[in-house]
């Protein structure tokens, strides 16, 4: 609201700086005004312009789609849901909404677990990948500059295998007969298979295994653009190292664990694959249960509306998260 | 800057427009088939030999579940000419409008098909107007008989006492157990074990049902639709309720892979559920004409004998029987005798209400709550 406000009183001292006719000749007047207020103009226009419309196409189209059928019924029909506005074709048209699909939701213990079930999987991974990425992060940001670009690229370097044949490397590498318990057999170790394909340990361990470099990325930039001479400073002043990182280094890294956190949670949310092919029968998520009410009950609205509610449940913990972050900034 | 962008894109939300279908051309078609099939579902030369026979290109894409692929039929604009649902799937697209009706005059090899067959197929296809039977089969029991003789002193399974008798599927959880995560197809082969009506719906036969498999769950290692051809092959599991041509192939997997791992299939004596598998034809295929040319060719029984010698699923093509190889032909788990075919039953399709409250149990069921 406050930002709308902001942007508008920016832009006007701007134009009227480039409409006050200058004093010089007509010609160079002219110049002035094409130079500065076409491009100026223009290139706001196309800049502001690119995501709002990615924004628009891209977000808010599915979603106003998604939520209509949310508030239709079911039918046999194709496709198999009712349509929300009724047009006799002469005078009369009909709106008809259906809020039943959300008050089911509400009335039925499955979906609230099956949420509860997510945000738990999500919460703990992102944890994990928090404290197994930021010591990455801090390694790398501390090599010398000339080796970074390789430690960077051995952090993406997993990107460049689909996700599913990765997902299915470590069912090769966990299952009863895997090369885990393969070699642990072979040494001696056990002399029974371990389990640990469909459980939740293995929901866990593909999870951080797949969002680990979108935590090391953003912690990586953070990291790296801290100012070496606050340290220094520190240890002038007779910090100790740990002290110094726990005062210096890790407040400031703030915005990077943040950022790094929100790329691993909203994703790990809405996760389906790795508890599909990793989990037990008993790992209860959300992603799940989308997939039973649209493909198994062929329930299109209460797949739907499920999906909104998710995006509901999504937006709160961001917004705080964002909160958070700005007043950081303010702070800092 | 964000807020500004959201508020103002917020304001021009359009929303969706109907989708407009183009109106069938009775102008000769251009010679381009497009077939929806289930993933490893037919012959390796089938469709070259029809394209050198008719010249017609055929663009082949697969599936591998039911519920794909009727996602894609009850969106609209599949772009397929010719699908393979099952026909307990297929009863209810019917309903929804998805199919259109076969020119038997363009099937001049229809009579090879097995009247009985056909017969139990105009359960789900009144009159047998919209689909021809493909293939069909049955849901039993695969099984690893070395693992099953240490553990119950005897390798042959001919019950679903094995698995829905607690007692029993206690002593195989050490060795795993997978189940088809089909709900509807294990639901009514528990309610038929049961003694109740398969395709019931009502509230307390679902309990009873749900009861039976309550009792398996503790033993069950997961819940899986094609999982198990690997598990079995590789010895992760030893039991698995699954697909009679999907065990065949588990078993052909491991003789491959030479790992000294033995498959078997049961038809358990309580009888089980069988399943057939239709091509049909949308309504807004676009090569309508080429899509019957196709039918015919698969009616021709050298064609489709050639196809259960690959897959390992019984055709529903009377005169191709003695076409099949003899193996395939004689394996009790492919071409059942009369007797147990009488223990055989179908799936009828369900109302909206059941299969919601038919997930939820199985949900329940699946994560123990």
């Amino acid at each position: 609201m406050s930002g709308g406000d902001h942007t508008a009183a920016q832009a006007a001292p701007g134009q009227g700086v480039a409409s006050r006719p200058g004093p010089g000749p007509a010609v160079s007047w002219l110049g002035q005004r094409l130079r500065l207020r076409v491009p100026k103009g223009l290139g706001r226009g196309v800049v502001s312009g690119i995501p709002l419309g990615w924004l628009l196409v891209f977000f808010l189209l599915p979603f106003a789609v998604v939520l209509k059928i949310s508030l239709a019924d079911t039918a046999i029909a194709m496709p198999p849901y009712t349509a929300l506005l009724d047009w006799d074709g002469e005078a009369v048209a009909t709106l008809q909404l259906n809020f039943g699909k959300y008050l089911f939701l509400l009335e039925d213990t499955l979906y609230l677990a099956a949420y509860a079930g997510s945000l738990k999987v999500a919460a703990v991974s992102t944890l994990f990948c928090l404290l197994i990425g930021y010591p990455m992060a801090l390694f790398i940001a501390r090599q010398p500059a000339e080796r970074r670009p390789l430690w960077l690229a051995l952090v993406i370097l997993p990107f460049w295998t689909s996700l599913l044949l990765r997902v299915y490397a470590w069912i090769g590498l966990l299952q009863h007969n895997g090369v885990i318990n393969n070699i642990l057999i072979s040494l001696g170790i056990i002399d029974q298979p371990l389990v640990m394909m469909q459980t939740d340990f293995a929901v866990y361990l593909g999870v951080v295994y797949t969002y680990l470099p979108f935590m090391v990325l953003p912690l990586y930039a953070t990291l790296e653009k801290l100012d070496d001479t606050l340290l220094e400073a520190a240890a002038d002043l007779g910090s100790a190292p740990w002290k110094a990182f726990l005062t210096v280094t890790l407040p400031l890294s703030r915005p990077g664990m943040v950022a790094g956190s929100m790329l691993v949670f909203i994703p790990a949310v809405g996760e389906f694959v790795i508890p599909a092919l990793m989990g037990g029968p008993d790992t209860l998520m959300i992603g799940r249960v989308l997939w039973d009410e649209f493909f198994n009950n062929r329930d299109w609205p209460m797949a739907s509306a499920v999906a909104v509610v998710m995006m509901v449940v999504l937006v709160i913990p961001v917004m705080l998260l964002r909160n958070g972050q700005n007043k950081t900034a303010e702070h800092g | 800057m964000f807020r500004t962008s959201f508020k103002t894109a917020a304001a021009v939300i359009a929303l969706a427009l109907p989708a407009v279908s183009p109106a069938g051309a009775a102008a000769p078609e251009e010679k381009v088939l497009n077939i929806f099939n289930w993933s490893d579902y037919i012959a390796p030369d089938t469709i070259a030999n029809f394209e050198k026979a008719t010249g017609i290109k055929v663009n082949y894409d697969v599936f591998d579940s039911n519920e794909v692929l009727e996602a894609k039929l009850l969106a609209g604009q599949s772009g397929y000419d010719l699908v393979v649902p099952t026909a307990s799937f297929l009863e209810r697209q019917i309903k929804a409008g998805v199919f259109q009706t076969l020119d038997k005059t363009a099937l001049t090899n229809y009579a090879n098909l097995d009247p009985a067959i056909v017969a139990r197929i105009a359960k789900h296809d009144p009159e047998n107007a919209r689909a021809m039977p493909y293939t069909w089969g049955t849901i039993g029991i695969g099984y690893n008989p070395d693992k099953i003789k240490e553990r119950l002193g005897t390798d042959t399974i001919t019950s679903w006492d094995v698995l829905f008798k607690p007692e029993i599927s206690a002593k195989l959880k050490d060795c795993g157990i997978a189940i088809l995560d089909s709900p509807s197809e294990v639901m009514a082969i528990a309610l038929n074990y049961a003694g109740l009506d398969p395709n019931s719906e009502k509230k307390e036969d679902l309990d009873a049902g749900k009861a039976v498999l309550q009792g398996l769950r503790p033993n069950v290692k997961y819940f899986h639709s094609s999982q198990y051809i690997n598990d079995l092959a590789n010895g992760s599991v030893c039991v698995a309720v699954g697909y009679n041509g999907d065990m065949l192939q588990a078993r052909n997997r491991a003789a491959e892979a030479k790992n000294g791992v033995p498959v078997r299939y049961s038809i358990p004596s309580e009888g089980t559920l069988m399943w057939f598998d239709v091509m049909a034809i949308p309504n807004d295929a676009r090569h309508p004409q080429n899509a019957h040319a196709f039918l015919n060719y698969l009616l021709q029984p050298d064609v489709i004998a050639a196809v259960t010698n690959t897959v390992n699923f019984a055709n529903a093509n009377k005169a191709a029987t003695a076409l099949v190889n003899e193996a395939v032909r004689t394996d009790p788990g492919i071409y059942p005798s009369d007797a147990v075919r009488e223990k055989l039953f179908a799936q009828k399709s369900h109302t909206v209400k059941f299969d919601r409250l038919l997930t939820r149990a199985w949900t329940e069921l699946k994560t123990g709550r």
